[in-house]
């Protein structure tokens, strides 16, 4: 039997369904998410099978809404929060890191704060700096959330359901470009473990360690420098905090070269941790080039299509940088 | 809401906002209406024909809250405007070409193709922006009336919003601060019903918007949207307060959007009988045929303004592709205003 294809987006509504169906307390909110069906057609008809009970409309609050569900979740609620863009997050920083973030500690693990927020995030589709930014290590800063980023259909049903049975808040950026694309997902309730990475293409020249839709880019990268002779391995990150540190410095090992390919802004992303752990650990030894950051740009993602798609990687730029770290030609 | 009645009126019965404005600034007005219509039917015809990218959030029926609200503003009074923000644009005196050059993503753009319809703004005309966050105009308009104060200037500041906008903290920290320190500031909330799809019902605890404004300590006026008269009459007695010391007002415009929140929207939450209402309701009609039949305006000349705004926005079309393309070695630019990063 062949197996079932659904699209991201699908597979994200797949297990916001199932985790309702298993668990009565597990509840969405978000704006637009009843009857429009979700900025991104995410929720879709949830709102015919669950009620608007179960699938709430918010106002347009998002600071006092996404206090209302670290409240539910402090009170033995398990609410699943949709930002409508993860810009829109920014409007709701207090209550996500001076709130659910620390409340367990500050309160001595005496209560958890089992919430879970999903962010539209990434750039492309012609919306501009306010609707297009990758704020996802923004809050892998801080300590007490965990941060996910699935970069497949399969991932973003099993790591969702992972962060609805976590304990704690877990911040899962999805992006938006990703949404319609289709790909292999279990019918049943699985899990994709939070923390760990994933090697998605085995190699031998250099490692590429990508999130999200750089995933894609990379593996495209990888294909075409394989007709090179070049043997690109591809780490798939999926969680950003806490960091799989173990699989990044294995594969460095073995590869003795290593490239971050992410779409946040370049400085003080994801890659600068990455790449600051390998110089850390026992891998830094093994290294045969200077490590590689391909981000975004040190600027707001622009409206036209030629300056947005030059203000974050892509697969041509991946190809170019990564051939000549490993080969010293342009 | 009533229909308009075809009988001439004499002169000395007109509503002040007819006797107000001379012909010329009547028929502008008119003009403007048309210009925000067309202008965004063109927009949406280069949409579709996959001519601009990204989305955008059209006006069509709320032409007579934008143009009523800025008819007897100053080039120094400010607006902050909404991510549904044409139609004050026009409204406050910009350019349909060098709109359009945003829309396409050029230089001649009035935001060199960095911001698009979300964020056009037009400082020289005192637009200070539309805006991608809902309510993110809201403190800074007060923030410009504040200014206004301190330079000692008799200017004002108008601040567009949406009902759905009203709903956020900035909405309430914003009029609590202009109320505190009079600033001189116009909050005009457009309440076209709902947010992206959900209902004033459904959101807001109150009926009207307008409603908040004792809160606030303000004047809070409910006006038909949809009649120019009705909004413009408003808004200049609000503006006479703030030039005057007296302090920030509360108008709600009650209008509709006839097109869908975006170009994603399915129209799921209202249905067709209430838009085919609201299209009767068309404010572009309403003040034509007044016009008409205050002896204003003859029909064959309301057809030529509108026939006009058409050539405009065709021209302008046309200025728009073309326009220069950004560099991408110019990527950074504007990011600081002197070298950084
Ligand atoms: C802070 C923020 N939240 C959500 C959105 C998404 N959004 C854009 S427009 C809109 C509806 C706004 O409703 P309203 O203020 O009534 O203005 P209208 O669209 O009706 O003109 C929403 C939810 C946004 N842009 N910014
Ligand atoms: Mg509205």
């Amino acid at each position: 039997m062949s197996a079932r294809e659904l699209s991201y987006a699908e597979a994200v509504r797949e297990a916001l369904a199932q985790a309702m169906e298993a668990d009565e307390r597990v509840f969405l909110m978000g704006e637009d998410i009843g009857v429009y069906g979700g900025a991104f057609q995410v929720t879709g008809d949830l709102v015919h099978r669950f009620g608007e009970d179960r699938v709430m409309d918010t106002p347009i609050a998002e600071l006092g809404a996404a206090g209302v569900a670290v409240g539910a979740a402090l009170a033995g609620s398990k609410p699943v929060f949709e930002f409508q863009f993860s810009d829109f997050a920014t409007l709701a920083m207090e209550q996500i890191v001076n709130q659910a973030a620390k409340i367990r500690f500050m309160l001595g693990g005496k209560v958890s704060v089992p919430l879970v927020m999903r962010f539209p995030a990434g750039s492309g589709t012609g919306a501009a700096a306010q609707h297009s930014q990758s704020l996802d290590a923004w809050f892998a800063h801080v300590p007490g959330l965990k941060v996910v980023q699935p970069a497949t259909p399969h991932d973003a049903k099993g790591l969702l359901l992972s962060a609805i049975d976590d304990p704690d808040p877990v911040m899962v950026f999805e992006h938006k470009l990703l949404y319609k694309m289709k790909g292999e997902v279990p019918e049943e309730a699985y899990r994709v473990p939070i923390g760990k990475a994933l090697v998605r293409r085995e190699g031998r020249h250099v490692t590429i360690v990508a999130t999200a839709i750089m995933v894609h880019r990379a593996l495209e990268a990888a294909e075409i420098l394989s007709g090179e002779g070049i043997d690109v391995e591809v780490i798939d990150l999926r969680t950003l905090r806490p960091l799989d540190t173990q699989t990044i410095i294995e594969s460095v090992k073995k590869t003795t070269r290593l490239a971050c390919v992410y779409e946040g802004v370049k400085t003080l992303g994801i890659g600068a941790e990455i790449s600051a752990m390998i110089a850390e650990s026992e891998a830094f030894d093994y290294l045969d080039a200077p490590i590689l950051r391909l981000g975004g740009a040190e600027a707001p993602i622009p409206y036209n299509p030629v300056l947005e798609k030059a203000a974050v990687p892509q697969t041509d730029g991946i190809i170019a940088s990564v051939r000549r770290l490993v080969t010293g030609r342009i | 809401m009533t229909q308009v009645t075809q009988e001439t009126v004499a002169v000395s019965n007109l509503r002040d906002f007819y006797r107000h404005f001379d012909t010329t600034a009547l028929r502008d007005a008119l003009r403007r209406m048309y210009l925000i219509r067309r202008f965004e039917e063109g927009a949406e015809e280069a949409y579709t024909r996959g001519l601009i990218h990204g989305t955008m959030h059209l006006s069509i029926g709320q032409e007579a809250s934008a143009v009523g609200s800025c008819m007897d503003l100053r080039k120094t009074d400010y607006i902050t405007s909404t991510h549904r923000g044409h139609g004050h644009c026009i409204a406050k005196g910009a350019d349909p070409k060098l709109m359009f050059a945003e829309f396409f993503g050029k230089e001649e753009g009035y935001c060199r193709g960095r911001g698009g319809s979300m964020h056009i703004a037009d400082v020289e005309s005192g637009n200070l922006g539309a805006n991608g966050i809902v309510g993110g105009g809201l403190p800074i308009a007060v923030g410009a009336a504040l200014a206004i104060r301190k330079q000692k200037r008799d200017d004002v500041a108008v601040c567009f919003f949406g009902d759905g906008a009203s709903n956020e903290g900035a909405f309430h920290e914003a009029l609590n601060m202009a109320a505190i320190w009079k600033l001189p500031v116009l909050f005009i909330c457009e309440n076209n019903k709902y947010g992206m799809s959900v209902s004033t019902e459904r959101s807001m605890a109150v009926r009207n918007v307008a409603d908040r404004a004792p809160a606030y300590n303000m004047p809070g006026e409910i006006v038909d949207g949809n009649r120019i008269e009705d909004v413009s009459e408003a808004v200049m007695r609000a503006t006479a307060r703030a030039r005057n010391g007296d302090g920030p007002s509360l108008i709600e415009t009650k209008t509709y959007r006839i097109r869908g929140h975006s170009k994603s929207d399915r129209n799921r939450y209202r249905t067709k009988e209430e838009i085919e209402e609201w299209k009767a309701r068309d404010p572009i009609g309403h003040f034509e045929a007044n016009l008409e039949a205050f002896g204003i305006l003859r029909k064959d000349e309301a057809e030529a303004i509108r026939v006009a705004a058409e050539v405009e926005i065709a021209a302008a079309v046309e200025f728009a592709k073309g326009g220069t393309d950004p560099l991408p070695a110019d990527l950074m630019r504007d990011v600081y205003t002197k070298g950084a990063a």
